[in-house]
């Protein structure tokens, strides 16, 4: 395989992957998510509904702490198989 | 309620203390390193910190015992706006996914040891390094002397200490401090790394028993609301406008965004929070920590709602002039049966103990490394190297002391809002750095002074009813006209004044600088042949 010419992809380009991948790009998204929820400060400035007499405010954000870190397990998964097709794609060119 | 020594706690509190102390010594034997005389090993643990150690060691390193005793104590003061500690660490470790392991495989490949050696190899300035790594130190002093405002806190509502001659007064903080400073003195970053699994286990147990305890017996989370709604809903007879708010008014928002968002990008330019990235062994390892960090926001979280029990259990009610650092502290005692207090306030102390050291270890590696070897002493060996990180160690622990006990405590408070500011002005050459080469170093050193000069002076315009200057950290932001973080503010300046004397610098065709790095190098991870090529000894086992 080693000695073998790539097989040219679609634009032409052959060998190592293009910077810009759907799970690269998933990844990202998966990362501003969490950042842009929690910016979007108007979005939860209010006391209701209620969550076990705590104010919306609080158990909203505090809800958020677990579901970034699943998003940021995402963009984990996501880079660590990009990582690994990037690294074979090398090791087929040398 | 008690008046005089709490005994049963300060007995509890000190045999946690004894534990970790034996353990801070024991842990120059833990995973011996091949080459211990070498920075990397007492300034970096050797690099080889997998995912777990990692975990606790930033855990340890980023949640300080003066955030126990400050965000819970903003949220007893003001309610809604202190809690922007949340979306802070929210924000954080989405944002420093996409860099951290960038700077890790590079740091690997070049044998970086501090933020600033990056800075140096990248754009072949002195100049740029050196401001880096002053920068650094500058923001760390204050925040070290924080911790020991903490451990105050605890002694204080002990009862040791706070009463006496001056010497009698400040023994106690002494004597802890200097047992901090031999053993990291002797063990380097393996003493906080181990003492970290007591902090985080201590923490994780108080907390868990707190937001479970002490609402049960103060009536529930309903009743606490309502106690702190009535409590900010009562108007300040200096200003006319109420004393706090449960839900942020309009007018916070941009506030609230700013300072979580400024504070996010500024978290991992501390040079202490990069130390316990480069300690750790892979990139994955890296990224895995990112995922599982917040843990300890959720932590933080609840920890922050601790200010509001407070309100609700009456603390400091009445008092004239009631320090509302002691509410946490304060409650613990009124709440917990003493033994528990005692580990309560272990879990702060040592709390403290664990940034403290890491903080003076990075401080130490960013003077030896960029300062000393750079301008002092060229031909340094890595012998020569640890020995001076050593010292610098223990000097800039006295240094934080002497702050704390000789300068007024609002100093350390102003110094590190500053700190925060001031740190946020490397991102653009640090971060910038780590993607591309397109700013020109001349810029950046233009657009730190801009960030650096912009930021103080309008935090010195601020009073408060504390101090007449540095009283704050937001301020107008100019063309906007909300109210903001003063250190993004000057961040956006900064960046701007990079790119527009780049462009000009670029046109003028003026000298980049060599690059020392290529591109593979902010890639590379364990395992791969630059790494194993890295110019240090292999990772201790």
């Amino acid at each position: 395989m080693s000695s073998e010419v790539q097989p040219p992809t679609e634009d032409g380009a052959a060998g190592p992957l293009p910077a810009v991948t759907p799970a690269r790009v998933l990844a990202g998204i998966c990362l501003a998510v969490p950042i842009v929820a929690t910016l979007w400060v108007s979005s939860y400035t209010k006391a209701d509904p209620e969550l076990g007499g705590m104010p919306f405010f609080y158990w909203y954000q505090l809800l958020w702490v677990p579901v970034s870190a699943l998003f940021t397990v995402g963009a984990y998964l996501l880079i660590k198989r990009d990582e690994k097709a990037r690294k074979a794609a090398r090791g087929g060119d040398a | 309620m008690h008046t005089g020594v709490n005994v049963t706690a300060l007995t509890v509190f000190l045999l946690f203390f004894a534990l970790v102390t034996v353990m801070g010594f024991l842990a120059a034997r833990w995973r011996r390193a091949d080459d211990a005389l070498h920075l990397h090993e007492w300034g970096l643990g050797g690099r080889s910190f997998g995912t777990w150690v990692t975990w606790f060691l930033l855990g340890g390193d980023l949640y300080t015992a003066y955030t126990f005793v400050a965000v819970p104590a903003a949220i007893y003061g003001t309610g809604a706006a202190g809690f922007f500690a949340v979306p802070y660490t929210i924000i954080a470790y989405p944002l420093v996914f996409l860099f951290l392991p960038r700077l890790w495989s590079v740091s690997r490949v070049h044998g970086y040891v501090t933020p600033a050696d990056f800075v140096r190899g990248r754009y072949g300035s002195k100049a740029l390094s050196l401001v880096v790594a002053l920068t650094g130190i500058l923001a760390t002093m204050p925040y070290i002397a924080l911790q020991l405002v903490g451990i105050q806190a605890v002694l204080d509502v002990l009862g040791v200490g706070g009463s006496g001659n001056w010497f009698m007064k400040d023994l106690p903080l002494f004597l802890a401090f200097a047992v901090l400073a031999a053993y990291t003195y002797s063990s380097g970053l393996r003493a906080p790394a181990l003492i970290a699994f007591v902090k985080d286990t201590l923490v994780y147990v108080v907390i868990i028993v707190a937001v479970i305890y002490i609402p049960m017996r103060l009536g529930g989370y309903g009743h606490i609301f309502d106690a702190a709604a009535q409590k900010f809903s009562t108007v300040n007879p200096a200003t006319g406008k109420p004393t706090g708010s449960l839900v942020l008014g309009p007018s916070s928002h941009w506030t609230y965004a700013t300072l979580a968002l400024g504070s996010a990008l500024a978290l991992f330019m501390y040079p202490h929070s990069v130390t316990g990235v480069l300690a750790s062994k892979s990139r994955n390892t890296v990224r895995r920590n990112m995922a599982i960090m917040p843990a300890y926001s959720l932590m933080l979280g609840l920890l922050a709602l601790l200010g509001f029990m407070a309100i609700a259990a009456g603390i400091g009610k009445g008092v004239q002039g009631f320090n509302a650092q002691l509410s946490v502290p304060q409650l613990f005692e009124n709440m917990f049966p003493d033994w528990f207090t005692g580990v309560a306030f272990a879990a702060i102390g040592i709390g403290a103990l664990v940034p403290a050291a890491i903080m003076s270890i990075a401080a130490a590696n960013l003077f030896t490394r960029n300062i000393y070897k750079e301008f002092l002493k060229p031909d340094a060996t890595p012998a020569d190297e640890t020995r001076v990180a050593k010292i610098a160690s223990l000097l800039v622990k006295v240094g934080a002391l002497v702050f704390v006990l000789a300068m007024d405590k609002q100093f350390a408070i102003n110094l590190q809002l500053l700190g925060g500011l001031w740190i946020l002005q490397t991102f653009v050459t640090i971060v910038g750095g780590l993607f591309t080469r397109w700013f020109h170093r001349w810029a950046l050193l233009a657009g730190w002074a801009a960030g650096m000069a912009y930021g103080t002076w309008t935090a010195y315009g601020i009073s408060s009813k504390a101090t007449k200057h540095f009283g704050g950290n937001t301020a107008e932001i100019p063309v906007i006209g909300e109210i903001g973080f003063i250190g993004l503010t000057a961040f956006v300046l900064n960046l701007l004044v990079a790119v527009v004397l780049t462009l000009v610098l670029k046109a003028a065709k003026a000298p980049e600088g060599t690059d020392e790095t290529s591109t593979g190098d902010y890639t590379a991870d364990a395992g791969d042949e630059a790494v194993a090529k890295a110019p240090q000894p292999a990772a201790a086992h």
